[in-house]
């Protein structure tokens, strides 16, 4: 049962099945209800489902998430939508001081089945403010778990994925994959948290990346291929929980490896990822480790400063070239 | 009894200064009472006292700066006796300070033993060795698979060199002696070789070449070796069957030339670096190279490519006074060129019989890849620009 | 509120506790047997007492980092919340949370938390819950006058007041924000005006008197389940020890202090009960004994209990049933 439709389609229809299927679940947020959503994902839900289960919130991300806490703390399965990531700043406090810590801080006694949806991501010229990519800081703690859905079937699936754990899960969707098409097979069993997906076999090196830069690494794997150079593309899928195995299984194969990641470079989710290699698989190693991330400025307006900070890929492409050149 | 002892009132409290006391010896006091004030680093405090009794001894003066858990009164229980309080305080040995409670017996505070993560089981053929002794074993032509051999550490870039010193010293032992060892029986075990060899007269070659340097200074004067070089990547330019691999059941044609140079290591052992992508360079530049490749390979830095990326070999080892060489070929290459001692011979020409600066140049070629047509072709070519060497320029 | 001997005495019997329960913990800090932080209720009891009467064991409680009050009068045993003070396995958050971070899932008890404020929006997303359900629970969120100051207050007003929320706003005012006076702080001192401009119904009670503070309480919640809207009242009350055990006291003036140790509370119950004829048969030194030997009951249980085993530190992350 395979459909063709959009990124943005796909985690409506995500949406739309949960709540169909499970009456614990809702979802709140800014615009969310009648305008239909920043980005048009919830379009239409309010109609279907009504005012009570798709809920306009006032602009306060601290006061909505932490009751989106609240709610999953007293049995509802909330899905709380932060329009985009640069907000979810107003709520760190609550995801990071109480999401994150009750089940530990309560000896075990309260989980948090918690999802929050946000966008992420740069590449439309809206500037400092408006484009992070946190995902890898999210990433850093300990009792969330971070996803970041690429393609057409895990917007889809990640959203049924993080209602069914008893955690709190965090979905960070790449603002500019709304529009994206792609294939989505009904029928098929989601793949799990916490597994990494390879999207592309090769044999000369391996590129790591998640979200829209698992679109950019493809590409540059096909002019690399050109050039003789066979790249390996894997989808991390999940931040927080990475999929060590994956990861040192491809690279057991390749012996080369890059990290593509929008992330600002120092202390981002890439260095981890490097330091994992290092502790599980260094032997395994014929070059130094790559990495291709954003450049470490505020992401500017201008179009041509903005292309040039984010990784790109012919960035990943003079990379792969390095590492194949080096030793 | 009980001692009365400086109180901590925060993690990052390590003393006070005990400023007052609010009761003097004798006097009553009842639990919670405040009875002294110290002067800590957020500002006075008062402390308070967690029994009632009798004030028996002040321990401490005050303006005293004293540790927490320092004894800083004696403190009667009801209906104890002084005297007999203050005998048994003088009987107590000294009080330490309180330490924060040892963990008790039965759980021992040290982080259980962690597995150890480990990949899951790595290919046979793989050696676990740093990046840094992969890159020396590559440039000194140490077999890594030989060292780790019996060993489940991985290799270090110091067992690399110390490998490599005792090849120097005891050629039969070594890890070079070993790698060559193997490539060579496989080689042999796996190439079906055929030979070929023809004279070539250098008279004329040394003769140009020493009209050439002639007019150079001695930092510009080109090498015979380099002329020769130059000689087989025409040559191979002309023949290119001969560069290239025999992979997987497939013969390929390399479209660079990296021809293999076979180079002497001042502390023993030979390896074989290659000059890379060689037809891109004229005389000049092939003798640049040469010079560069050979001071880099005695001094250990040569690139990972040029161990790596051969597409031929050019054995030379007149330089030993042998004749005629007859290379096995260094899988997966299909061809190795061999260039003998240049001897004076008697040369024939015509009806003349002369003396001539003579050369055997051999051929030992992979029969699954070329021909015997092919390695006689290269020596054809190869001798042709012997014979006009203002076209090696 | 009809004062009887059973309430009384069972008022003055809570209120001793957690008095007593406070200052034991006060020598053992300063014995080094408890650490952390510890942030003492004393003077405030009666906010606790006389709200947590009113409440049903279904209802829900959130509370701040001064909460052995609350987890006390609202019934987790002083043996567990001692042990969880000691970093014990016994404790009732097996030593992952300490003083400020008590948490029981029988008493529907959701914890102190550490962040001024920040349990106002959980307390939000507990009654949405309820409300969604329709359960016919409420929540009652503790709260000090520091945390009016805090965003997160203003919103969960502003949210529990335009969703008509199911929940209880307890402000204990103790006029103190760490070291800072509210008139420092506030433009409105009158935190109960505050709450009003939100449109929610606001009261102020004496929060040293507990028959005042049950009655306000009890009338509160009565509101609050019917009406399904939420309420807010504002205790007055005064700590009578320092902000936190390292803490001079510069900010406030000892005389003051002493001010508001005429009202403390077991005291203004005692006069009640003079003036009701019970304070006799209440039996204060009985209740004294028996509160002493909860006390030192909680004391020993704690020093013999376990400490958790290493092996089990990484517990409590991520849920086991998520363990795939």
């Amino acid at each position: 049962m395979s459909e063709k439709m959009t990124y943005r389609e796909a985690v409506r229809l995500g949406i739309s099945e949960a709540m169909e299927k499970d009456e614990r679940v809702f979802m709140m947020g800014e615009d969310v209800g009648r305008y239909g959503g920043c980005y048009a994902v919830s379009m239409g839900l309010q109609e279907q489902f009504g005012p009570q289960r798709i809920i306009d919130t006032p602009l306060s991300e601290s006061a909505f998430t932490g009751a989106g806490v609240g709610a999953a703390l007293n049995g509802m399965r909330p899905i709380v939508e932060i329009m985009t990531v640069n907000f979810s700043l107003l709520a760190l406090d609550q995801i990071m001081n109480n999401a994150a810590t009750l089940l530990h801080m309560s000896g075990g006694q309260f989980n948090v089945p918690l999802v929050i949806r946000m966008a992420t991501g740069g590449g439309k010229q809206l500037a400092a403010q408006h484009s992070h990519s946190l995902e890898g800081w999210f990433a850093h703690i300990p009792g969330l778990k971070v996803l970041t859905p690429a393609t057409v079937q895990d917007a889809r699936d990640m959203i049924g994925l993080a209602l069914a754990d008893p955690d709190p899960v965090l979905i960070f969707e790449n603002a500019l994959l709304y529009n994206a098409k792609g294939e989505l097979d009904t029928a098929a069993a989601p793949l799990p948290i916490g597994k990494a997906l390879v999207h592309r076999e090769g044999k000369d090196l391996t590129i790591l990346a998640y979200g829209i830069n698992l679109f950019k690494a493809l590409e540059a794997a096909e002019t690399l291929s050109k050039e003789g150079i066979e790249a390996e593309v894997i989808d991390l899928r999940s931040l927080r929980p990475l999929d060590d195995a994956a990861i040192m299984a491809s690279l057991r194969k390749t012996h080369r490896v890059m990290v593509v990641d929008e992330g600002w470079k120092s202390g981002s989710i890439s260095a981890e990822i490097m330091a994992r290699i290092n502790e599980q698989a260094f032997f395994e190693l014929d070059a130094p480790m790559g990495r291709v991330c954003s450049m470490e400025v505020p992401i500017p307006y201008a179009k041509h400063l903005e292309d040039a900070v984010i990784p790109q890929p012919d960035k990943i492409v003079a990379m792969a070239r390095r590492l194949m050149e080096a030793i | 009894m009980s001692e009365f002892k400086m109180p901590s009132l925060g993690a990052d409290m390590e003393s006070a200064v005990l400023m007052e006391w609010k009761v003097k010896e004798g006097d009553h006091v009842t639990k919670g009472q405040v009875i002294a004030e110290v002067e800590t680093s957020k500002g006075v405090i008062e402390i308070e006292v967690f029994e009632t009794g009798v004030v028996e001894k002040i321990l401490v003066e005050e303006e005293t700066e004293c540790a927490v858990g320092t004894p800083l009164a004696l403190i009667a229980s009801e209906g104890e006796g002084r005297e007999e309080a203050v005998a048994e305080a003088a009987a107590e040995p000294e009080k330490v300070p309180p330490q924060p409670e040892p963990p008790s017996k039965e759980e021992p505070l040290k982080p259980e033993p962690q597995e150890e993560e480990r990949p899951a089981a790595e290919p046979a053929e793989r050696v676990k060795a740093s990046p840094a002794a992969r890159r020396k074993a590559r440039e000194l032509g140490v077999d890594l698979a030989a060292l780790a051999a019996g060993s489940d550490r991985g290799i270090q870039l110091d067992a690399v060199e110390a490998a490599a010193e005792t090849a120097a010293k005891a050629p039969e032992a070594d890890g070079m002696r070993q790698a060559i060892a193997r490539a060579m029986s496989r080689s042999n075990a796996e190439i079906p070789h055929y030979y070929l060899s023809t004279s070539v007269n250098m008279t004329p070659a040394l003769a140009w070449l020493a009209a050439l340097n002639a007019k150079r200074s001695i930092k510009e004067r080109i090498l015979p070796a380099a002329l020769l070089i130059r000689a087989v990547v025409k040559a191979l330019e002309a023949v290119p069957e001969l560069n290239g691999f025999w992979q997987e059941e497939r013969h390929s044609i390399s479209k660079t030339v990296n021809p293999g140079i076979a180079i002497a290591l001042r502390k023993g052992g030979l390896i074989t670096p290659a000059l890379l992508s060689a037809e891109t360079m004229n005389l000049d530049e092939t003798m640049h190279s040469l010079d560069d490749l050979i001071t880099r390979t005695r001094s250990g830095r040569l690139r990972g490519s040029e161990m790596t990326q051969q597409t031929v070999t050019i054995t030379n080892l007149g330089d030993l006074g042998v004749e005629r060489v007859y290379g096995v070929i260094y899988p997966p290459q299909v061809a190795i060129v061999g260039l003998g001692r240049i001897i004076d011979a008697p040369w024939a020409e015509g009806d003349a019989l002369s003396v001539r600066k003579v050369m055997q140049a051999t051929i030992a070629g992979d029969h699954r890849a070329t021909d015997g047509r092919t390695g006689a072709l290269f020596l054809e070519r190869l001798d042709h620009f012997l014979q006009n060497p203002q076209e090696l320029l | 509120m009809e004062l009887d001997i059973t309430l009384a005495r069972e008022f003055y019997r809570q209120m001793l506790l957690i008095r007593r329960f406070e200052e034991k913990c006060v020598e053992l800090y300063s014995n080094q047997k408890i650490r952390g932080f510890l942030h003492l209720y004393i003077g405030e009891e009666a906010i606790a007492t006389g709200v947590m009467q009113a409440l049903g064991a279904d209802d829900s409680v959130l509370s701040t980092y001064r909460e052995h009050g609350h987890a006390l009068a609202r019934g987790i045993p002083a043996k567990r919340i001692m042990a969880e003070m000691y970093g014990k396995v016994e404790g009732c958050s097996r030593g992952r949370g300490g003083s400020m971070h008590l948490f029981d899932a029988e008493t529907r008890f959701y914890g102190g938390s550490a962040i001024v404020g920040g349990g106002l929006p959980l307390a939000i997303g507990m009654a949405l819950a309820d409300k969604m359900m329709k359960r016919d629970r409420v929540t009652v969120a503790f709260f000090g006058d520091g945390a009016v100051a805090e965003g997160a207050f203003h919103e969960s007003m502003n949210l529990a007041a335009l969703w008509q929320l199911p929940v209880l706003f307890v402000c204990e005012n103790n006029r103190y924000a760490m070291g800072t006076a509210l008139e420092l702080t506030e433009s409105e001192t009158n935190l109960a005006n505050k709450a009003a401009a939100y449109k929610i119904v606001s009261r102020q009670v004496d929060g040293m008197d507990v028959v005042a503070v049950a009655e306000a309480a009890e009338e509160a919640i009565a509101e609050v389940r019917a009406a399904k809207r939420p309420l807010f009242l504002e205790c007055l009350t005064y700590r009578f020890r320092a902000h936190s055990m390292f803490d001079a006291e510069l900010y406030r003036e000892k005389t003051e202090v002493a001010e508001w140790k005429q009202k403390d509370p077991l005291a203004v119950l005692k006069m009640r009960a003079e003036t009701a004829g019970l304070w006799a048969q209440l039996n204060a030194d009985e209740l004294e004994e028996e509160v002493s030997a909860i006390v030192d009951e909680a004391v020993a249980f704690a020093e013999n209990g376990t400490l958790e085993s290493l092996s089990d530190l990484e517990k409590f992350v991520y849920s086991e049933e998520a363990a795939q």
